[in-house]
């Protein structure tokens, strides 16, 4: 059976919120369940920690026209918990994932395994007779292309992670000289 | 953003959000010293006096046990439902025609998830709630144990924020949290979920808390330069309609609106949320748009050049299929919940703002528009809509059986019971002529499950609003189906000397699926019939439930009509009765229907005046 990798990465329709919410019980299930109920598709999601420990920062990419967008980042900003809301897109943020792949690499294939692994700066984490783990991060869009690459040789079990990403620049989304959040108002 | 409120400023909050009289407010007072050493729920009845909270509608249980100790002693009065849904829907009668924050409590499991309808309701219409509900000890959370309920996470998506609470101390931080996010911004319920450890335990009480909302910040400011482009758009329009919502009347803005119609001269359309808002005795009063809105007020807003839609949203009944709504208007959208603004419908001129601040500032931004010789001619689309006015009057035929008219029925309770009363009405044909065929003038007098549509809703709201408005007529407008959900409440009423009125609009069916099934199901009533047949379909001459039987088993005062003739008599009979809840069984026909109508999913302009009855609008002369 064919493994297909395909995302819909790079389109138009993609875009990546920086969501800052209250570090308390439940946040994450007001906004999954809001997505839910809105019928909104979430392409990933990654919560974790703050330079504040009262906050978290979620990472929600979602696939949505402008229009649905801009209802995605209203309804989201009505919950309680969300402080603030930034589009983080395109050159002016660096956006990164994680992913573990497990491929089949026989002693024949071994060296082109570690070979790609090179390319794309992957590191070999885990090592036995049939297989090799690697370890690479990047942009949706390279990770991609080394699991095109990986594929012909034999995919066991990947995990991979959602997106996390920051802005580029000196400013950050709270403190001084803060990032423009997504309007509030209409 | 963490404040510390001055004590009199939280007080006069408190007693603005509650709008409690002098005697609440001294109650509050002497609740509002701290104490120490008390139970979690001393605290908790504490800071509902603090907050100045009048009534609790609830029923015990497990889980709340603790609470209702204190409120024994407690200046709160508890009014004792006798399903949890009465209590919701009974706090959200009290609010919407008091304005206050209604209050309802339920205990963990089954109670808490029998509000889940009310709250549902309360989110779709808007309405300031607080339910307060028992959860089994923090201990036990997560093992099923009994009566739990994970009500917290049920009722996500159906209120404006909800909490867990379990530690005491906490305990009056979310209740002043909780009472100041019902009632600001968009209003909307709000669940406090309280573990029956934490109402065990022992703590400290001072009021007021800090609220320690960092992200709750609404807007309720409009921003200058929209209102101008708005000011700017209306001072023009050859055409402009002002397009009322339910927003209107939860911002208290009647009075703008008013001063704002008189200014512009130009056409009020009050949608089913919004029926109160502006007096429907106002000539400029076209009244109910929508799916059984009046031929001309869905026609205007089709053929207007300007909507100018205050706190209101676009709701599918009102604009059916959304592609053909209002194809020529440009839209100036004011509304305090910025999500509502594009949702559905494009918005030229968005306004994000409080209804009674934006309208008072859209009127003096007009004013300095007319003052600069802007100013437009709207004698020619008056000429329009009077001649759709009385081309297309609301109106409606005798049953052919010679049964008795339900339209008839309410149109006489209205005139009758005059526009100082409070309507409650439940869901279907009877709530749509309720809307249509009873004269509004006054805010707050109209009370229905707008969003959610609510079967049973009736009975438990007006029970509310009479106890939030003792000196006032109340009656609840019902049908045979949704009587039959929440006549329950009844006995509260006749028990605790809350004299509401129900007029059951008694046709034997599921009256609006039965139109439906008329017109769109070949007239196949596919479990739609309430009153027993015989083999052929016919009614058997027999009543279950017999509405008069049952209302004196209630302790009600029950009465019946069936003909024309006695209606205003047996009206006049049930005003005259002020010391007890009397129910009248107003029996009338099957086959009654609700005309204007717009058939779901349709255009607006494809609206039928009555069956088979396609208006002809002349086009071309607008």
């Amino acid at each position: 059976m064919p493994i297909r990798f395909e995302r819909n990465v790079g389109q138009m329709t993609r875009h990546t919120l920086s969501v800052l919410v209250e570090n308390k019980a439940g946040v994450l299930a007001r906004v999954s369940a809001l997505f839910s109920r809105r019928a909104f598709n979430i392409e990933s999601l990654a919560v974790g920690p703050t330079e504040n420990p009262d906050l978290s920062r979620m990472t929600i990419v979602v696939d949505a026209e402008s229009a649905p967008l801009e209802q995605v980042t209203k309804q989201l900003n009505k919950l309680v918990e969300v402080i603030k809301i930034v589009e983080l897109d395109g050159g002016a943020a660096v956006q990164r994932e994680l992913l573990l792949v497990k491929v089949r690499a026989p002693l024949a294939d071994r060296t082109t395994v570690l070979q790609t692994a090179e390319l794309f700066r992957a590191r070999v984490v885990d090592v036995n007779t049939d297989t090799v783990t690697l370890e690479a991060t990047g942009t949706p869009d390279k990770l991609q292309a080394l699991l095109a690459v990986l594929a012909p040789l034999g995919i066991k079990e990947m995990a991979q992670s959602g997106t996390v990403a920051l802005g580029r620049g000196p400013r950050s989304m709270s403190g001084a000289g803060t990032l423009r959040p997504v309007d509030r108002s209409a | 953003m963490t404040t510390t409120p001055s004590e009199s400023a939280t007080r006069e909050a408190a007693a603005a959000l509650t709008g409690v009289e002098t005697t609440a407010r001294s109650i509050a007072e002497a609740a509002a010293e701290p104490a120490t050493g008390l139970t979690g729920a001393q605290s908790l009845v504490r800071s509902l006096e603090a907050v100045g909270v009048e009534v609790v509608f609830g029923i015990p249980g497990g889980a709340i046990l603790p609470a209702y100790d204190p409120l024994f002693d407690s200046h709160v009065r508890h009014v004792l439902v006798r399903h949890e849904q009465g209590a919701g829907h009974a706090a959200t009668g009290y609010a919407q025609a008091t304005g206050r924050v209604g209050v309802c409590m339920a205990t963990s499991g089954p109670g808490a998830t029998n509000l889940v309808t009310p709250l549902a309701d309360a989110y779709m219409d808007s309405v300031p709630l607080v339910a307060i509900t028992g959860q089994v000890p923090s201990r036990a959370i997560g093992t099923d144990a009994f009566q739990e309920a994970d009500i917290r996470g049920i009722t996500m998506p159906i209120t404006k924020h909800n909490f867990l609470v379990t530690d005491a101390a906490e305990i009056p931080q979310r209740i002043a949290e909780a009472f100041h996010l019902a009632a600001t911004g968009r209003p909307g319920p709000v669940l406090v979920d309280i573990s029956k450890d934490a109402l065990q335990a022992t703590t400290d009480f001072s009021w007021p808390p800090r609220l320690d909302l960092p992200g709750y910040k609404p807007t309720t400011r409009p921003h200058g330069k929209q209102v101008r482009e708005a000011a700017a758009l209306v001072a023009t329009a050859r055409r402009p309609v002002l397009y009322v919502g339910g927003g209107v009347i939860k911002a208290g803005a009647t009075a703008e609106l008013a001063e704002l119609a008189e200014l512009t001269g130009a056409p009020v359309v009050t949608t089913l949320m919004a029926r109160g808002a502006f007096p429907d005795s106002h000539p400029q009063n076209l009244g109910m748009p929508g799916m059984h809105g009046n031929v001309t007020a869905v026609t205007a807003l089709q053929k207007a050049d300007l909507l100018v839609a205050l706190g209101a949203r676009f709701d599918d009944r009102v604009t059916g299929e959304l592609s053909s709504f209002a194809p020529h208007a440009q839209v100036v959208h004011a509304d305090i919940d910025p999500a509502e603004i594009g949702k559905n419908r494009k918005a030229d001129v968005p306004i994000v703002g409080d209804a009674k601040e934006t309208i008072a500032e859209l009127v003096g931004a007009l004013r300095a528009e007319h003052r600069a010789g802007r100013t437009t001619d709207l004698s020619a689309w008056w000429a329009q809509l009077d001649d759709w006015r009385a081309r297309y009057p609301l109106g409606y035929e005798w049953p052919e059986d010679g049964s008795l008219s339900p339209q008839y029925v309410i149109e006489r309770l209205g005139a009758l019971a005059g526009p100082d009363a409070v309507y409650a009405s439940g869901v279907g044909q009877h709530q749509m002529w309720a809307a249509q065929f009873i004269r509004y003038e006054k805010p707050g007098t109209w009370l229905n499950s707008g969003g959610l549509g609510t079967m049973g809703y009736a009975v438990p709201a007006a029970m509310g609003a009479k106890y939030g408005c003792p000196d006032t007529t109340v009656w609840a407008i019902d049908g045979d189906g949704c009587f039959q959900m929440t006549n329950q409440e009844l006995a509260t009423c006749a028990i605790e000397g809350i004299p509401v009125k129900v007029a059951v609009i008694n046709n034997g069916n599921l009256g609006m699926v039965r139109q439906w099934q008329t017109l769109f199901y070949e007239g196949r009533y596919s479990n739609t019939k309430l009153h027993p047949v015989d083999a052929e379909g016919r009614p058997k001459p027999v009543r279950i439930p017999d509405f008069v039987a049952l209302a004196e088993a209630l302790g009600c005062v029950g009465l019946r009509c069936e003909s024309k003739d006695d209606v205003d008599a047996v009206i006049e009979k049930a005003m005259a009765i002020t010391d007890a809840p009397v129910v009248i069984d107003f029996v009338v026909g099957a086959d009654a229907q609700v005309w204007p109508m717009v058939a779901a999913g349709a255009s607006n302009d494809d609206i039928l005046a009555a069956r088979d009855l396609r208006p002809v609008f002349g086009e071309g002369q607008v």
